[in-house]
């Protein structure tokens, strides 16, 4: 399971960074969500991903190894919310960009060939 | 603690966010008078606030909120200090000024000025109060928010340009500061600030790579934000296309960075941090003359006086990241004074610029300089423009407050940007060991901000040349005290940071020593003595 989410993780950060360095800003916002997909799934992965392991301790505490760690899933609900957030709100400027400059390019006008 | 003042600690987030929250209720042409007013008095409140607790914080104890009143650790906290006291109080007088001034005029070019400068405030004030690094993030996201918004305001092609690289850029930097985040807590399994000072001088060497790599994607986010060189090319364009009472706000956002970075720095890689001690210190201190460096080239190369602006900003966060890289509580506290009497200089500066430029045609600076690059005079425009009844006091005034800028950034006597930078070189040179040798950081600060201050001079007197002494078909701009107020204030205390310069130096010296000793803090912070602190340090 390490190494498919490792290659997941890498697939997707490696596909955002090609995106976010693309002159176009429809490609700029599709690369920072698979980024932010890329980083929601690493801060899974440093919270010791476990597969199947509840998360609330019971009344008998055991071992704590049976349990996974809640604060990660915590984080990435969080970090999920606000990266959504940010992306309705650069999509919006997105559209202000293109109607204004009428152009997608990311510098508000297109290169001179 | 009493109850009162423990309210008093999480006033500066809840202030904003109720007002910022309650003004979106009302709209309308009709109620834009109610809703300025209630920006302007949440502010003042917010000053008031940060006045009483910047004292309460000079008995040297530190207020501690537990949100929930879950124990430290597991709860999130709100730590009051010296050093985030000061930074609120810089905060809100900033505001009340930036605010003060956007009544004349500029409140009026867009939608929802008020809210999103409270909600700004609210994520500025809670970067300043807040003890954890999650929450950090939270609230690093939510005055970002309200910044993308403010950058806009007004519209117009140019902000849009300059709001979609400023977006992209800071959301890229929010997603390495999540990595960053992760990998700490990984390595550590903490986020609160305090616990982590505790458990980084016993993180296992294998795993102290995986530590160290994290603090540094961290700080890559924080230094993007501060405009260390060569992550600030967003930051002049930026500031430039701002509305002026925007730019003039976004002036404390570099010093956000900033002072992130110098209280992590000094909490996790402080001397007592074991292996880590002193970690990135030579990076900040080099990346900081860099950027020194870059931002003096920058005002000596800008046309145009916004830019002109948005450097002296990059100088000012270079001078206070070399100063932390330094890492010497004399320096550092020479750094914070620094830090105050620029960002106030610069504020009151971004607010100027749009005073004097309002008499000019626009492009106006490039025509300029154009004609003193080929030597030509242009004489045509000469017999126009009579109309505008010169008044000497307008004229006047602006010419003050114009030097008294250029005086604060570029460090010269006599005002506080000179005492900032003179304490700043002495703590350098004297680096107080026995030796008594000065090091090679010390001469190298000493020549990069001598040179740099020379640099703002020239393009300051050159700016001001132009503006006031060479531009014989300007008209006297229509400038009301409302707008001319903020300014003349920002300045009058940074005159009086000169007057009082001793009761200040002490003061920043305080809070230096306390930053200097994390023990202080973390003991503080997860409510253990000194023997406890030992005692967790222990296990």
């Amino acid at each position: 399971m390490e190494l498919v989410l490792a290659i997941g993780i890498g697939t997707l950060a490696a596909s955002g960074v090609w995106l976010i360095l693309r002159p176009r800003t429809f490609q700029v916002i599709i690369g920072l969500s698979l980024l932010s997909y890329a980083v929601n799934l690493f801060i899974v992965a440093m919270g010791r991903a476990r597969s199947g392991a509840p998360v609330l301790i019971a009344k008998e505490i055991g071992d704590p190894a049976k349990y996974a760690d809640p604060l990660p899933q915590a984080l990435v609900l969080t970090a999920i919310v606000i990266s959504f957030a940010t992306t309705a709100l650069f999509l919006v400027v997105l559209l202000a960009s293109r109607g204004l400059a009428r152009t997608d390019h990311v510098d508000g006008q297109e290169p001179e060939a | 603690m009493s109850g009162v003042a423990a309210g008093l600690v999480i006033a500066p987030i809840l202030l904003p966010l109720l007002a910022g929250a309650g003004m979106l209720l009302l709209h309308g042409e009709k109620q834009r008078a109610v809703i300025a007013g209630l920006n302007v008095a949440a502010t003042i409140a917010l000053v008031c606030i940060a006045a009483v607790l910047l004292g309460m914080s000079d008995s040297g104890t530190r207020e501690v909120y537990r949100l929930g009143n879950w124990p430290a650790p597991f709860g999130i906290v709100l730590v009051l200090d010296r050093l985030s006291a000061l930074m609120l109080l810089l905060t809100s007088v900033l505001a009340l000024a930036s605010v003060v001034f956007s009544l004349a005029r500029w409140h009026r070019a867009g939608a929802h000025f008020h809210s999103l400068f409270q909600f700004l405030l609210m994520g500025l004030n809670g970067a300043f109060l807040t003890g954890d690094l999650f929450n950090l993030f939270v609230f690093f996201e939510l005055l970002l928010a309200a910044s993308y918004g403010l950058l806009l305001h007004g519209s117009g092609l140019a902000r849009v340009k300059a709001g979609l690289h400023y977006i992209v850029v800071n959301l890229a930097a929010s997603l390495l500061f999540l990595v960053g985040v992760s990998l700490i807590y990984g390595v550590t399994g903490t986020l609160n600030m305090a616990d982590l000072a505790v458990r980084v001088p016993h993180v296992a060497p294998e795993s102290r790579g995986l530590l160290e790599a994290g603090a540094a994607v961290l700080a890559v986010a924080f230094l993007l934000k501060a405009g260390m060189w060569p992550l600030s090319f967003w930051l002049p364009t930026a500031y430039a296309a701002a509305s002026p009472p925007v730019a003039s706000i976004f002036a404390i956002m570099t010093k956000v960075g900033v002072y992130i970075i110098l209280r992590l720095s000094l909490l996790l890689f402080g001397e007592e941090a074991g292996a880590s001690a002193g970690f990135g210190g030579d990076w900040l201190l080099w990346g900081g003359l860099a950027t020194i460096i870059f931002g003096a080239i920058g005002t000596l190369a800008s046309q145009d006086t916004a830019r002109l602006g948005g450097f002296s900003v990059l100088v000012s966060s270079g001078t206070v990241l070399a100063a932390t890289g330094i890492g010497q509580a004399g320096v550092t506290s020479a750094a914070l004074f620094y830090l105050v009497s620029s960002t106030l200089g610069i504020g009151a500066f971004f607010l100027l610029v749009e005073l004097v430029e309002r008499g000019r045609e626009p492009g106006a600076d490039v025509i300029a300089v154009t004609r003193e690059a080929y030597g030509e005079e242009d004489e045509l425009d000469e017999a126009e423009e009579d109309v505008g009844v010169a008044i000497v006091a307008t004229m006047g005034l602006l010419g003050v407050a114009f030097i008294g800028c250029a005086l604060v950034i570029a460090g010269l006597p006599p005002l506080s940007g000179f005492i900032a930078k003179f304490a700043l070189l002495a703590a350098a040179l004297n680096p107080g060991d026995r030796s008594g040798a000065v090091p090679g950081s010390g001469w190298a600060l000493l020549v990069v901000l001598i040179l740099s201050g020379f640099a703002t001079l020239v393009a300051m007197s050159r700016a001001g040349l132009r503006i006031f002494w060479a531009s014989p078909d300007r008209t006297v701009p229509r400038i009301r005290a409302i707008e001319m107020a903020p300014v003349m204030v920002l300045l009058m205390i940074c005159v009086a940071q000169t007057i009082l310069a001793g009761p200040v130096i002490r003061f920043m010296q305080a809070t230096a020593q306390s930053l200097h000793a994390p023990a202080g803090y973390v003991s503080d912070v997860l409510q253990v003595g000194a023997e406890g602190v030992r005692q967790v340090e222990g296990k």
